[in-house]
């Protein structure tokens, strides 16, 4: 198994931190895992992403020119990497912020309006955890159980703060799982 | 020890600390912040100390006091800093003393970019400061890797009393990875350096110096300087990746370069080419006999940088006309992927020998 993984958006939207939790979640399933953030001109155009590389051997490139996978949070995020993605992989789309149809007709397209579950849960602050827990339900790449157990040991101290990312990873998971495929990557 | 998930920059940050270092001092530039910051952290928890010098010129000199007074200490900085303090390298190396410096090479020349390049290789192997000096050179490719060669690197600085540089990118030094720390030793359990300049009570004093104007004196001074680097040799150290077999062609690269050859392999060997990876670890002393052995069992050499050249001259050195090498190299912080390179590869497979 060898999965390469973009997470997309503004900065600010926290897609650095489910990429680190997606490969946080790995490790702790016994994977080879990298988290490989962009930090120069792919960051014009307003678009903050990391790449995340789960592997059951070790990793080579920690990035990737054609992702098995994307989650993408923002406009200008799905206009840059939906060319990218390899046929058969799988898109999240946060169709709060995203207002058009996905061009591709060979993706595994998983809608979410990550915005508004995450106010309705209780913080606009967690679309991100939403959209992870979309592409978790659809890829099955990861145990949700690991990444919620990360989550938990991070906030330690701030169990409200605990109890609303899972509640949004868990709405999400729940869309994902609706759209739940033969795990991306080879 | 579970694996901790860390940046490339914090686990140099923290092998350091459990190498007994407890002294830093360094100076702020892109990619390699996260070390002095992560540094700032930690060495007031075990009682060490952090300084912001006032320039690379300063933080380097500093370290030539810190070891001259029998301390590990360890600077880290990236391409224009490094250039900064490429005189107190030479002095550090002419005095004889244990230093590591942490090399994460951004794009240049110049101020250059804030990305990832190799383009130090050339100034890490060949000295960087003036006179009749080597650095030894180490070159990890995973964050695992960095965490153990800096380990090593203390160590190897102590056996030589020479200074050693870790030589990363910012690839390695941003990106995240599982790492555990194998060893830990504290600094009273270090072994004692009698020639250091500790206080001289009850003893004749310690001379930390490199003046010698006396040409005699200079002359046997750089000859037994120059026999403590050929003495490196034998810490020459190598990896290589499916090259034990005839290949079509043998990849020659190291750090995140290698890395990234690794995934380009795989999926040549998938459409049937052979194709596999030589990777130097000790950049000085250079693993030559070894990769000779390799070039053997290959049809031709590829040598991939993100440089515009600079390895690729001690590989043509080694390879001496007997197999025809090429060259692949991307610069000014572009990254080639796993793909470009393994189409590069096969063109070159495509070309008859």
């Amino acid at each position: 198994m060898y999965s390469e993984i973009i997470m997309a958006g503004f900065g600010g939207q926290g897609v650095l931190l489910i990429g680190k939790l997606l490969a946080y979640a790995g490790m702790k399933g016994g994977l080879e895992v990298t988290w490989m953030p962009a930090y120069g001109p792919e960051m014009r155009g307003g678009t903050c992403n990391c790449t995340v590389v789960l592997s059951d051997r070790q990793v080579g490139s920690p990035i990737s020119r054609s992702p098995h996978g994307a989650v993408v949070l923002n406009l200008q995020s799905i206009d840059k990497f939906e060319p990218t993605i390899r046929p058969g992989g799988i898109m999240v789309v946060n169709t709060s912020l995203i207002n058009r149809e996905a061009v591709r007709k060979d993706l595994i397209v998983v809608p979410v309006a990550a915005n508004q579950i995450a106010l309705e849960a209780g913080s606009a602050k967690a679309t991100n955890m939403v959209a992870l827990g979309a592409f978790l339900g659809a890829s099955g790449l990861v145990d949700i159980s690991l990444v919620k157990s990360t989550l938990a040991e991070t906030f330690a101290g701030r169990p409200k703060i605990v109890q609303l990312n899972h509640v949004c990873l868990d709405k999400g998971f729940a869309i994902g799982l609706t759209y739940a495929a033969v795990p991306a990557g080879r | 020890m579970a694996k901790k998930l860390m940046k490339g920059c914090e686990a140099i940050g923290e092998a350091a600390i459990q190498a007994g270092c407890r002294l830093f001092f360094g100076y702020p530039i892109t990619p390699q912040n996260e070390i002095p910051e992560y540094m700032s952290g930690r060495l007031p928890q075990v009682g060490g100390t952090f300084v912001q010098a006032e320039s690379e010129v300063a933080a380097s000199n500093m370290l030539y006091g810190a070891a001259g007074a029998g301390c590990r200490c360890f600077t880290s900085s990236s391409s224009p800093g490094i250039s900064l303090m490429a005189e107190a390298m030479s002095y550090i190396a002419a005095s004889e003393l244990p230093v590591v410096f942490v090399n994460i090479m951004r794009a240049g020349p110049g101020l250059g970019g804030i990305l990832p390049s190799q383009a130090d290789y050339r100034q890490a192997t060949k000295g960087g400061g003036h006179g009749d000096y080597r650095l030894l050179v180490l070159a990890p490719s995973t964050v695992q890797e960095a965490a153990d060669l800096m380990m090593e690197a203390f160590d190897l600085a102590d056996k030589y009393r020479s200074p050693v540089m870790i030589l990363g990118d910012g690839l390695i030094g941003q990106m995240m990875e599982p790492v555990e720390f194998k060893r830990h030793i504290e600094p009273e359990d270090l072994p004692s350096k009698p020639w250091a300049t500790t206080g001289a009570d009850g003893r004749a004093p310690n001379i930390i110096n490199s003046l010698y104007l006396n040409p005699e004196d200079l002359e046997k001074h750089n000859w037994d300087l120059a026999r403590k680097f050929q003495a490196m040799a034998s810490e020459v150290r190598h990896e290589i990746y499916l090259a034990d077999e005839k290949l079509d062609v043998l990849i020659v690269a190291y750090g995140s370069v290698a890395r990234i050859s690794r995934t380009s392999i795989d999926a040549l060997r998938e459409k049937g080419l052979k194709v596999g990876l030589f990777r130097p670890i000790t950049l000085y002393p250079y693993p030559a006999e070894a990769l000779a052995r390799a070039v053997e069992l290959a049809d031709r050499v590829l040598v991939t940088e993100l440089n515009t050249g600079q390895m690729v001259d001690d590989v043509r050195a080694v390879v001496a006309g007997r197999r025809p090498v090429e060259f692949f190299g991307r610069v000014g912080g572009m990254i080639m992927s796993a793909e470009e390179l393994a189409e590069h590869v096969e063109r070159i497979a495509a070309v008859p020998v």
